[in-house]
Formats: structure tokens, C-alpha cells, sequence
């Protein structure tokens, strides 16, 4: 920070506490276990797909049979089993509950503690509320602006009804249904996602949030995502949301694509907070995604994710920097406690003359967890005057847990600059004592000390969403220290 | 206002204080010297709650009320403060977030709601004013890269900004340079009143002479073995701290 006026201090003052977003999984209707091509033509028939989208699925799944569950990343789990699982869901309406008393506690307690007001509370537990949701009517309002920029929003399975050349056009591009095992089955057998395309030279008024979209078709556990931003546009795109989501689905195996054409601008947020398990370590969801975005001459993509849920999580958000000049970021906070495992990391694939690249990785590791920073920067033969600066740090809670970096640098080009650095660090009882000192209790301290940590990828977040991972931080790593 | 006596303490079976007593009423200024060794962070450190020390026998009050079974945060929240001889790093936390957070943590312990921006940032120019620190520095992670004098300048700032009751200085004056003990010195005084008291660890008379004490007490072998007025500060500085081991004898 080059200065601090008194208006950015009166700023820092006045940060409060925010108040909650809610976000709700809807229940499915669902067909029975197991997967074989019936299964995956029924799905393309009961989403009424046109031909083309069925032949992409069979292939897809023609593929996945063959393959191999990948075993190379640092967590251990027991695999699904594929034909236990079952693989269509519709939304369905839950059972309404008629009052606050017949939820879960502990649910009940975690919306408290996330600061979620009553009726929110009412709204996400499903019970029955009169009130008028807000968010339709932001959604209308939000759907007109962007209506009159050409800007498409909305669920893919809809994209592939309205504009089937444009998802046709792209789908499968950046990750092809080959690419690994999670991302054949996903496209053999994806339930829905969203669909967003900027068109040329327009600037997206507001950030895409699929908060906005998610009471409109209810998202699965294999989620895809399609955002293609023409040439010299730009859009901020929010995935995700704080509030627990609790869900039946063990598996969840999304993939998402980014493409940004010439002069395009991506940013891609994500704030993960899957049902991580119980404190013994039983249930939680697996989450093993295949993000990926594509970057033509002067394109920038950034990703930038808070991953704090998930028993498992398998993430490796990257970029391919085809283009001259373009520019891939990547950063990320992944909290792990209790038995979570998480291997994360990214990609940065260096193809055109003069691609920067930029990762800064914060792993926080609390209780028995283990928490792995993988990445990979490839520097391509024709890629000139590359440069990459990668910056993994992890922050230790306790004496149980673990905190792995694995970096991977390939360069095939001589005027490559790549640079890497790693820190670990741990919470000492020095500074939780000159804390407790000042009067802050040690939960408060911890809180304070890992948003110190994981300022950096902080700041990259939209306002709103920063305030509520970090809330969310605080949340996720609740008595993690005795 | 504090009450100790007959303090036994020790950390992984090492004793280190043997039957300390002291008596430091509102609106005094007591400095505590001795020689390295002598059991005086320990002392700080034990007043202000931290829990690596055992104490075996003897008690702590303040005013009237025994806080030995409280959190260093509870002790805190009734208005102890202590000014660390090494201040810890924070990185990523900034000054004005951490003296925020402790002052709405300490609100919040009284049942108080959160002091509005608007009476923080009167009362963040004011103490900032006190000890000459300007705003660039309130934006910095909390002790990271700050120089000696800094840290110390810091503490007090955060003395300032939280008005204890109680404030222990342990050996604030190290690590500063002269104009920066000015500074430091001249805090400390304005912040003094008749309600509050200060008691001040050092191994020099140096600070002394800018904070004046009503009581010097010399520490040695984890009991007070002489106590006088601000003359004995000089006293020793003169005569240096064998003298008293060997009136001892």
C-alpha cells in the first residue's frame, strides 16, 4: 500500500461483520443406481437434448469406461462406487417442516453462527415461511440489464435449448471429454450448470453470481460450466456460497471451462464450503473438479478460490496461455481441519511469447488434516520471455496435521524466468498469548491471524464475498486449537 | 489497586520467583530493577496470566478480587496491560485492525456493542498524535519489519489506546534510541492519572529519569530484597546491582 489516507483508515474502521447470502440445495427426484448407456441416453432424453449432445455424452461415457480412477494425488479414500451411485437429478420440492424446532441443531446452530437471520434460517431449512423472496425480483431486474448488453446467463441445460451453435461451438474445447477420468464421467452424465457469453468489446455490468441462478434449476453433483468471454470483454463470474451446504451426494465431479478471446478478461471466484464430514472424519463430500480456462493473445484469466469444505477435495483450477501476451493468476486459500484432505493446486501452461503467470497459494491446515499444494508450470518451446512467479505458503494449526508443497516446473525455453517460494509457519502460543494479552480471546486470535495469512488472496475477492470467507475461515476452523 | 503476596512460581520445575510481595496503589508509578535473571518478565508475565508458569503458593489481586484463576483475556478485559519486551509478529494484520479487534473484544467482554468508527478514528488520530506516529504506519501488518523503537512505540500506542488500569512496561526502554525514549516517556506521563498505575521493569535507570517513580524495587533471586524511592535507582546505577548482593550476605 503506497498510501494510507484517512479515508482508507475510516474504510478499515467501519469493515463489519456481514450479514449472510443464503443459498439452497434443492432435493432431487432421482433415478435409480447405476451407469450404462441407457442411463446416460435417458438423461440426454429427459433433458430433451438435440442428437449432437446425446452422440457428446455417449462418446464421453464410451471413454470413461475404459479409464482408470486416477491414484497419483496425496489423499486416501474410499472410491465411489460407480454403479451405486445414481445419476439424474431433478429439483423437487422438500418436505416442508412447519417450524424452526423439527431441523437439525447443529444446522441451526451453524446458520446462528454464520448470522443468518430467522426467516433466512426458515428459508433454508425449508420450513414454511410467508414472506416474498427477495431475490426474485433482483433476479428480473438483474436478467433485463443484462439482456441489454447481449450478455447470456443461465442454466446450460437451457444454453443447449436457446443457443445450441455457441455451446456446441465451445463445449469441450478446454476440456475435452478425454482429458481425465472425473471429467469423462461428468460429461457423459452432467446434470446441469451454467452457460455465460459476453459478447465482443461488452464489459459485464455486475458480477455473474450463480446465487442469482440457482433457485431457477436446481445444480447437481456433476455440475458444468461454460463461460466465453469475446473478444475484449470482460465479466467477474461468483460460484458458490458460504452458507453450509449440505448435501446427500458423496460425489461431486464438476468442470468447469473458461474461454477469453483476444483482449478478454476473465475472473473467476469460487467460495467452496461442501460438507466436510464430522469431526471423527465420517461422510463429507468428495470434490473433484477439472477447471480450465483458455487464453487467447492479450487475454487474462484469474481464478481465485476459498476452499474450505469437502472430506476429499481434488481441484486444480488452470490456464493455457495460448495467446501472445496474455496473463494467468491463480489464487487460493484451502483450509483444511479435522480428517479433510485436500490436494490442490493449478496449471499454468505457458504456450504464446511473453505469457506472465502469477500463483499464490495459502494452505491452512488445522487437527488431523493434510492439506497438498500441487502445481504445475510448463513453459512451451515458442513461449519467449515467459515469466512465473509462484508463492505456496502454509500456516500449521497444531502438531497433527500436515502441509505438502509439490511443485512441477517444466521449461523448454531458455528466456524463461520462473521463480518459487514456499514458506510453512505455524500459530505460536507467543502470538496467541500477546494477542489474549490485548483481550482477544484465542478463537478471535486465530480468526485474526489466518485472515492475516490468507490476506493477499483476500483482497483479489469481490467486497461481499471477501467479507463472508472470511467469516467463513473463522467458521471452518472452530476449536481447532484445544 | 494490586495486591501480591508471598508469590512462588515456577516454569518446568524451576523455581523462579520465591515468595514475591508487592503493593502498587492507583495513581503510582512503581519501577522494578534488577539483574538478568532475577525473575522480572516472569513476574510481568505472571500478573498478566500467561500459562506456561505454574505458581505454587501465593496470591494476585486486583483491587480486592483474586484473578490467579483468570484467562490472560479476562485479566485483559479488568484492565491489565502489558507491554512486551519482544512484540510478536502479526503478518497480514494491520496496527489499526489488531488495536480494533482488541478494543471491541474488550467491549464486547463488558457487554458493550462495538465503539462506532467515527469515536475510533477521533481516538486513533489522538493517540497517534501522543506518540508521534504517522497514518502510513497504522496501515502496516502488526511488528513486521518494525524497527526496535517502532515495536516499542507501538506498544505504547496500544497502552494509549486502551487505557488500562494497570500498565506493566517491560523493558520498554531497550532497543530505543534517545529520542524515541523521549517520545515513549512523554506517552506514559500524559497517560497517567490518579486511577490508573504503572509499574515499570528495567535494568537501567535511563527510562527513569523520564518516568519518574514513586517506588523502586530491587528484584534479586525471584524476591524483593530492597525498596526505596527514586533515589535507589540512582543508587544502584552508581554502585551497580553486586552491592546489593552483597548486603545481602
Amino acid at each position: 500500500m503506497s498510501k494510507y489516507t484517512e479515508e482508507q483508515l475510516e474504510q478499515e474502521l467501519k469493515t463489519q461483520e456481514y450479514k449472510y447470502g443464503f443459498y439452497t440445495d434443492i432435493e432431487s427426484e432421482t433415478f435409480a443406481k447405476g451407469l450404462n448407456e441407457e442411463v446416460v441416453i435417458a438423461i440426454s432424453k429427459k433433458k430433451n437434448e438435440p442428437q449432437w449432445m446425446t452422440d457428446w455424452r455417449l462418446e464421453a461415457f464410451r471413454v470413461w469406461k475404459k479409464m482408470e480412477e486416477p491414484e497419483w494425488a496425496n489423499v486416501q479414500y474410499e472410491k465411489p462406487k460407480f454403479q451405486d451411485i445414481a445419476y439424474y437429478s431433478a429439483p423437487k420440492e422438500k418436505p416442508k417442516l412447519n417450524s424452526l424446532d423439527e431441523v437439525d441443531p447443529e444446522l441451526l446452530d451453524t446458520f446462528k453462527r454464520l448470522g443468518i437471520s430467522l426467516d433466512e434460517q426458515k428459508k433454508l431449512a425449508n420450513v414454511a415461511v410467508d414472506i416474498v423472496m427477495d431475490s426474485v425480483s433482483v433476479a428480473t431486474t438483474f436478467k433485463k440489464t443484462l439482456g441489454e448488453k447481449g450478455i447470456i446467463f443461465m442454466p446450460i441445460s437451457e444454453a443447449i435449448q436457446e443457443h445450441p451453435e455457441l455451446v456446441r461451438k465451445y463445449l469441450g474445447t478446454v476440456v475435452p471429454t478425454t482429458d481425465n477420468f472425473y471429467a469423462a464421467l461428468n460429461s457423459a452424465v452432467f446434470s446441469d450448470g451454467s452457460f455465460c457469453y459476453i459478447p465482443k468489446g461488452v464489459r459485464c455490468p455486475m458480477e455473474l453470481s450463480t446465487y442469482f441462478r440457482i433457485n431457477e434449476g436446481g445444480t447437481g453433483q456433476f455440475e458444468r460450466t461454460l463461460v466465453v468471454a469475446d473478444k475484449g470483454s470482460y465479466v467477474s463470474y461468483l460460484e458458490g456460497c458460504t452458507a453450509p451446504s449440505r448435501d446427500e451426494n458423496q460425489l461431486h465431479a464438476a468442470v468447469v471451462e473458461l474461454i477469453a478471446m483476444d483482449d478478454a478478461e476473465i475472473k473467476y471466484s469460487t467460495v467452496q464450503n461442501w460438507y466436510p464430514g464430522n469431526k471423527e472424519g465420517k461422510g463429507g463430500v468428495y470434490n473433484f473438479v477439472t477447471k480450465r480456462g483458455l487464453c487467447e493473445n492479450n487475454a487474462k484469466i484469474s481464478w481465485t478460490q476459498v476452499e474450505t469444505g469437502s472430506a476429499v477435495t481434488w481441484k486444480y483450477p488452470s490456464c493455457i496461455l495460448k495467446g501472445n501476451n496474455s496473463v494467468g493468476e491463480f489464487y487460493s486459500i484451502a483450509v483444511t481441519n479435522n480428517y479433510q484432505q485436500a490436494d490442490t493446486g493449478t496449471k499454468m501452461i505457458h504456450l504464446g511469447k511473453n505469457t506472465k503467470s502469477t500463483i499464490i497459494s495459502k494452505g491452512i491446515s488445522a487437527g488431523s488434516s493434510q492439506n497438498s499444494y500441487r502445481g504445475l508450470v510448463q513453459i512451451g518451446a515458442r513461449a519467449e520471455n515467459a515469466r512465473n512467479f509462484s508463492q505456496c505458503d502454509s500456516l500449521l494449526m497444531g502438531n497433527l496435521c500436515g502441509a505438502h508443497t509439490f511443485p512441477y516446473i517444466e521449461v523448454k525455453n531458455k528466456t524463461a524466468q520462473v521463480e518459487h517460494e514456499a514458506t510453512t509457519s505455524k500459530i505460536g502460543e507467543e502470538q496467541l498469548f500477546y494477542c489474549n494479552q490485548r483481550g482477544i480471546d484465542t478463537e478471535k486470535a486465530i480468526a485474526l491471524i489466518v485472515n492475516g495469512f490468507s490476506k493477499e488472496v483476500l483482497n483479489k475477492l469481490p467486497m461481499e464475498f471477501a467479507v463472508e470467507a472470511q467469516k467463513l475461515l473463522e467458521i471452518s476452523l472452530e476449536g481447532s486449537v484445544g | 489497586m494490586l495486591k501480591i503476596e508471598n508469590l512462588h512460581a515456577s516454569i518446568e520445575d524451576k523455581s523462579i520467583l520465591k515468595g514475591l510481595s508487592l503493593e502498587v496503589k492507583a495513581g503510582e508509578v512503581h519501577a522494578i530493577m534488577g539483574p538478568n535473571g532475577a525473575g522480572k518478565s516472569t513476574l510481568a508475565n505472571i500478573i498478566a496470566g500467561k500459562e506456561e508458569y505454574e505458581v505454587t503458593a501465593g496470591n494476585i489481586e486486583l483491587d480486592g478480587e483474586d484473578i490467579g484463576e483468570l484467562a490472560p483475556e479476562e485479566r485483559a478485559h479488568n484492565g491489565i496491560f502489558l507491554s512486551f519486551q519482544y512484540p510478536v509478529e502479526i503478518p497480514g494484520v494491520s496496527v489499526t485492525n489488531f488495536i480494533k479487534t482488541a478494543i471491541n473484544e474488550t467491549r464486547k467482554a463488558k457487554g458493550l456493542e462495538d465503539m462506532p468508527a467515527k469515536d475510533m478514528l477521533k481516538m486513533i488520530r489522538e493517540k497517534s498524535e501522543l506518540l508521534e506516529i504517522d497514518r502510513k504506519f497504522l496501515s502496516r501488518s502488526l511488528n513486521e519489519g518494525f524497527s526496535g523503537g517502532e515495536k516499542k512505540r507501538n506498544e505504547i500506542f496500544q497502552m494509549a489506546m486502551l487505557a488500562p488500569k494497570l500498565a506493566i512496561l517491560d523493558e520498554t526502554d531497550s532497543g530505543l534510541d534517545i529520542d524515541a525514549l523521549r517520545i515513549v516517556a512523554n506517552g506514559v506521563n500524559k497517560l497517567k492519572s490518579k486511577d490508573n498505575a504503572v509499574i515499570v521493569i528495567t535494568h537501567y535507570q535511563r527510562l527513569l529519569d523520564y518516568i519518574v517513580p514513586d517506588f523502586v524495587h530491587v528484584l534479586h533471586d525471584g524476591k524483593i530484597v530492597k525498596s526505596g524511592d527514586a533515589s535507589l535507582a540512582l543508587e544502584l546505577e552508581a554502585k551497580g546491582y553486586d552491592w546489593i548482593k552483597q548486603e545481602l550476605v
